[in-house]
């Protein structure tokens, strides 16, 4: 490895290796090393293939904001080589290359293809035949793009996390303004998030040399208590939130004041051969000097527009490297063109005039393998303008500046327009003070101390060093001039778009996609609008910029989605169920038992002898309270507030618009309290329209509790589900003393439970509500007093068929959000002669006068087929005008039986209805009583 | 979209902790004729200003409250109990 000898604060540990594979070969590195400056000590120039033309590209930025050095990291594409640090054993790969970085085939597009390949040539030349475009697209997309999806992999495998951080004030960008602001706001007492995206926090100062110093402020701010977020790169500042994506976590800071100190990106110059392997800007010239003890470069040529490139060059030279010659453009020189082929071989350098032309008899090649580019300095303003903030274009920087700060944000250091030198970190403390005492921290002394500085850094702000506008593209016309490297804009392309008529820089971005590509428009932004006001004429300030938009920095989408979470609900019981064979599916949020292995036995067991099901699931809500009879009576279209204690009545809850949203049954414990079931699905959403309600009606002294997962819940159905309660419990099972519809508190297997006696599937059976704790024991009780007796467990599949039998409807299967009680064969549940008023009762009276269109009826179906659920009810010849909501074959009708939504001149007994399923006819009946003991007799016995 | 709401009993939270329940629509006192119970039912005044609207903390205190946010900035400009309201 060739390295420099040691330098003042590089972040390579020379006495640590390790080595990672780079296109298959192994590649050595020191710890510290990022995966570009590795690449680059092993003597590698060229980086990636560029996006249209296949041109090598080299380093450029070595700071994470170019597309140069994309590479893929262990199959993740989209990886910045020159900020991703190397780990041992990682699989690093060149994105747009074939079959290789160094000789790509598709190469052949930059010199064959310049004049058939302008803007959208995709669409314009490969638009015949249509019929093809299928297979040109396959075609062009391996061309260009940025290297492929990686294969999918299991879900889980991803981790990565959000996390909301609450804070007094966020720094974005721990550069000297960012640590001193946030130094000086923590040390006024407000609580301070800093996030940084350099490799460590110190912006500037690492490049300079002075990472020591860099360590020292960051020491500093955490111990004036400061989070620092290091590595965090901030993708976007809206709603008063700014996200920060971590390694990992994504960050959602939400601060009373957000502070940008993000500096300035430093902007290349355009001229021809300026993406040229060797082409490199002035600061990253001067990290992978600083930072990683490298040479950039042998021999070098220096073009600048400011004292930035000056600066390097002195930098450079006394890192050894030669320093060929300097084009100020202060001084009316510039580079106006790079030669070489892979990489740069000569700078020609040359006067010119306002338009970038050469002046005739000053050109002049110098030799080299470094050309040193400094444009000036361009705010990263983006998360301020992302807020709201605007741009306005400042001659005396040459760049845009971000202008009329959006409230509740700060801005300091550089990309507030304060010049380097001395003034960023008072700049930074005073905004540090700013944002801490618009957070409400500090005191009057504290603001009174804040004001005096302020008039030194408008002294030291007042005289900014001067600063070049260099010409939109230098150079005498030939050869192809690059205004955005990610996409491959030429300015013969600017050109081209603005004939076309693409002449504003929106239209442009969307047209020649310039600053959509990865870079953000970091590079691109600057250098597209000087050539569009130079096409059209205009001044810089009436071209603008274009509208910024999150993400500012590329982030995996992974980061966005957070971790793959199915928040999945399990019964107490859950466990027991696999152990006892439970084929388990998802039932809403809930994890259920769809059976036991034989849905067809489960179904006999509970009509000839017993079973039982785990219906923990219910909703259970317990309404209590002087006026919970008037509650319920308001809720429900049927009566409550007369129940008996101890009774128990079925209830159907619509809305205001007459819609079934739920159902389920309500007990009376006592005078005062009621036990509330819903459906299983319904149980969140009705808990809150019952509180929704109980909130508006403020006078109503009703508490509302929810039970949901306090309790147990299981159905014990089946003509001998008598005779294992007797062996169960003391309480008298008979039927003239427990009878159907009746709930009662009592002691079984001896867990206090509350019993009700209901029949959802048809048969003689308790529904038994127990305090979760006892959840096995009391399943295992009632499993070991009923084995004797043909006791099966049942699952949900065997429920559904047993119900189906008995027509009792489910909410969300056989009814959907335009289903009423009337139409939905129930209109015994609706009391409009109920004295006061209730939720749905005017929709309802509408409903009662009209005959609906549509009715809920069974049918049966003798033709051996079993129509599917979904399948349409059709008029003779016609299209649907109906659907089967259920279906199902059963073994006491032997033949098909089913729910459809029926034209109401057919929703008659023995009515024939016609079944479009699947392409096949078929003709039902209609039925409106229930199939399956049809006076209720089993559910009475 | 992401704004902080205060919750009456809990404080200030991430709006992701709370369910919204649309604009607060007043149920009619009386039967309300046809075309009103179809308005009340169905037809909101989706304004682009400051609005009245009902807040669930599902994630919380599952307390239903009041609010009147900006539907153009979501910047909420108070919240209270619905007792407290009358």
């Amino acid at each position: 490895m060739t390295r420099l000898d040691p330098q003042p604060g590089e972040r390579i540990d020379r006495d640590r290796e390790l080595s990672f594979e780079f296109d298959g070969k192994p590649v050595r590195a020191l710890e510290g090393d990022t995966i570009a400056s590795a690449l680059y000590a092993g003597g590698r120039r060229i980086f990636s293939r560029s996006f249209k033309y296949h041109r090598p590209r080299g380093l450029l930025c070595c700071a994470g904001q170019c597309p140069n050095c994309l590479v893929s990291v262990d199959g993740d594409p989209g990886v910045r080589a020159c900020t991703e640090p190397a780990r041992e054993g990682m699989r690093v790969r060149h994105l747009n290359a074939v079959p290789s970085l160094d000789r790509d085939a598709m190469r052949a597009v930059d010199t064959l293809g310049g004049p058939f390949t302008p803007p959208g040539f995709y669409y314009k030349t490969f638009k015949r035949p249509r019929r093809l475009w299928p297979l040109y697209e396959r075609v062009l997309r391996r061309a260009a793009g940025l290297g492929r999806a990686p294969e999918p992999r299991d879900e889980r495998g991803w981790r990565t996390d959000y996390r909301r951080r609450h804070a007094d004030v966020l720094v974005v960008g721990g550069g000297r303004a960012g640590l001193a602001a946030a130094t000086r706001a923590a040390q006024l007492g407000a609580d301070v998030v800093l996030a940084d995206e350099g490799p460590e926090p110190g912006g500037r100062l690492l490049e300079r040399g002075s990472a020591e110093r860099a360590r020292e402020l960051a020491a500093g701010a955490r111990d004036a208590g400061v989070e620092l977020i290091s590595p965090g790169t901030a993708i976007g500042l809206f709603d008063g939130l700014a996200a920060i994506w971590e390694h990992d976590t994504l960050h959602q800071v939400r601060a009373a004041r957000h502070l940008i100190a993000t500096g300035t990106i430093e902007q290349p110059l355009v001229f021809p051969g300026n993406d040229l392997p060797g082409v490199m800007l002035s600061r990253g010239a001067r990290r992978l000097l600083a930072l990683y003890a490298l040479s950039p470069g042998r021999r070098a040529v220096v073009a600048t527009t400011s004292d930035e490139g000056l600066e390097a060059a002195n930098a450079l030279r006394e890192a050894g490297v030669e320093i060929a010659a300097v084009a100020d453009l202060r001084q009316g020189t510039t580079v106006v063109e790079a030669g070489g082929r892979r990489r740069v071989r000569a700078a020609v350098l040359a006067r010119v005039d306002d338009a970038g032309n050469p002046v005739a008899g000053t050109r002049q090649t110098v030799g080299c393998d470094l050309l040193v580019v400094s444009g000036g300095a361009a705010p990263a303003g983006s998360l301020l303008l992302q807020a709201g903030g605007r741009t306005e274009y400042d001659p005396a920087s040459a760049a845009f500046a971000v202008v009329d700060v959006p409230d509740g944000l700060h801005a300091a250091g550089e990309v507030a327009g304060v010049p380097d030198g001395d003034a960023i970190e008072l700049s930074g403390a005073l905004a540090g003070a700013d944002a801490a005492h618009a957070a409400g921290c500090g005191d009057a002394r504290s603001r009174e101390l804040a004001e005096e500085p302020r008039r030194e850094l408008d002294r030291l702000a007042s005289t900014p060093p001067p600063v070049a506008e260099p010409p939109a593209a230098a150079g005498s016309g030939r050869g192809k001039c690059f205004a955005c490297l990610c996409e491959d804009v030429t300015a013969k392309d600017v050109h081209t778009s603005i004939e076309e008529g693409y002449d504003s820089i929106e239209l442009s971005k969307r047209y020649l996609t310039v600053t959509m590509g990865p870079c953000q428009g970091r590079m691109c932004q600057l250098p597209a609008a000087r050539l569009i006001a130079r096409e059209t004429g205009q001044q810089l300030e009436s071209v603008g910029t274009t509208t910024a938009r999150p993400p500012w920095s590329s982030v995996p989408l992974g980061a966005l989605a957070g971790r793959p979470i199915e928040p999945a609900k399990r019964s107490v019981l859950h466990a027991h169920h696999r152990e006892l064979g439970g084929n388990v599916m998802w039932a809403g949020d809930w994890r259920r038992p769809y059976d036991y292995g034989d849905p067809d036995a489960e179904v006999r067991a509970v009509q000839e002898a017993a079973g039982l099901i785990d219906v923990s699931t219910l909703g259970k809500l317990i309404v209590s309270g002087p006026d919970a009879g008037e509650f319920l009576d308001r809720l429900y279209p049927n009566r409550h507030g007369n129940l008996k204690p101890g009774r128990i009545r079925y209830g159907v809850l619509v809305s205001d618009a007459g819609r079934i949203i739920d159902d389920g049954t309500i007990c009376r414990l006592d005078d005062d309290s009621f036990y509330v079931t819903t459906t299983s699905t319904g149980a969140e959403a009705i808990e809150a329209w019952f509180a929704w309600w109980l909130a508006d009606w403020t006078d109503l002294r009703v508490t509302l509790t929810d039970v949901t997962q306090a309790l147990c819940a299981v159905n014990l159905a089946g003509p001998r589900a008598r005779e294992i309660m007797g062996r169960l419990t003391s309480l008298d099972c008979s039927n003239e003393e427990f009878s159907y519809l009746d709930g009662k508190r009592a002691r079984v297997a001896g867990v206090p439970c509350l019993l009700l006696r209901i029949g959802f599937v048809g048969e003689l059976g308790y529904e038994i509500h127990y305090p979760v704790a006892h959840g096995q024991h009391l399943w295992d009780s009632i499993m070991d007093a009923g084995r004797e007796r043909g006791i099966t467990a049942f699952g949900l599949e065997p429920q559904r068929v047993l119900r189906l039998h008995k027509m009792h409807i489910l909410v969300g299967q056989d009814t959907d959000s335009e289903s009423d009680p009337v139409a939905s064969a129930m209109p015994w549940i609706i009391k409009l002669d109920k004295e006061q008023d209730f939720i749905g009762r005017w929709a309802l009276e509408e409903f009662a006068e009209h005959d609906p269109a549509l009715r809920l009826v069974g049918f049966e179906l003798r033709n051996g087929a079993v129509p599917h659920e979904g399948a349409a009810v059709v008029a003779s010849g016609d299209g649907a005008v109906g659907r089967v909501t259920s279906s199902r074959y059963s073994r006491v009708a032997g033949h098909a039986i089913g729910l459809a939504w029926v034209p109401r001149d057919q929703a008659e007994d023995g009515a024939a209805i016609e079944i479009s399923d699947r392409g096949t006819r078929m003709t039902a009946t209609v039925t409106t009583k229930p199939f399956y003991d049809p006076d209720g007799e089993r559910l009475r016995s | 979209m992401s704004f902080v709401l205060t919750c009456p009993n809990c404080g200030a939270r991430e709006v992701t902790d709370f369910e919204f329940g649309g604009e607060v629509v007043p149920r009619p006192r009386e039967r309300p004729a046809e075309r009103d119970l179809a308005v009340y039912n169905y037809f909101r005044r989706n304004v682009a200003g400051v609005q009245r609207e009902w807040w669930y903390h599902r994630a919380g205190c599952r307390t239903w409250f009041q609010a009147d946010r900006d539907t153009r900035t979501n910047v909420v400009q108070g919240t209270w109990l619905p007792r407290d309201d009358a």
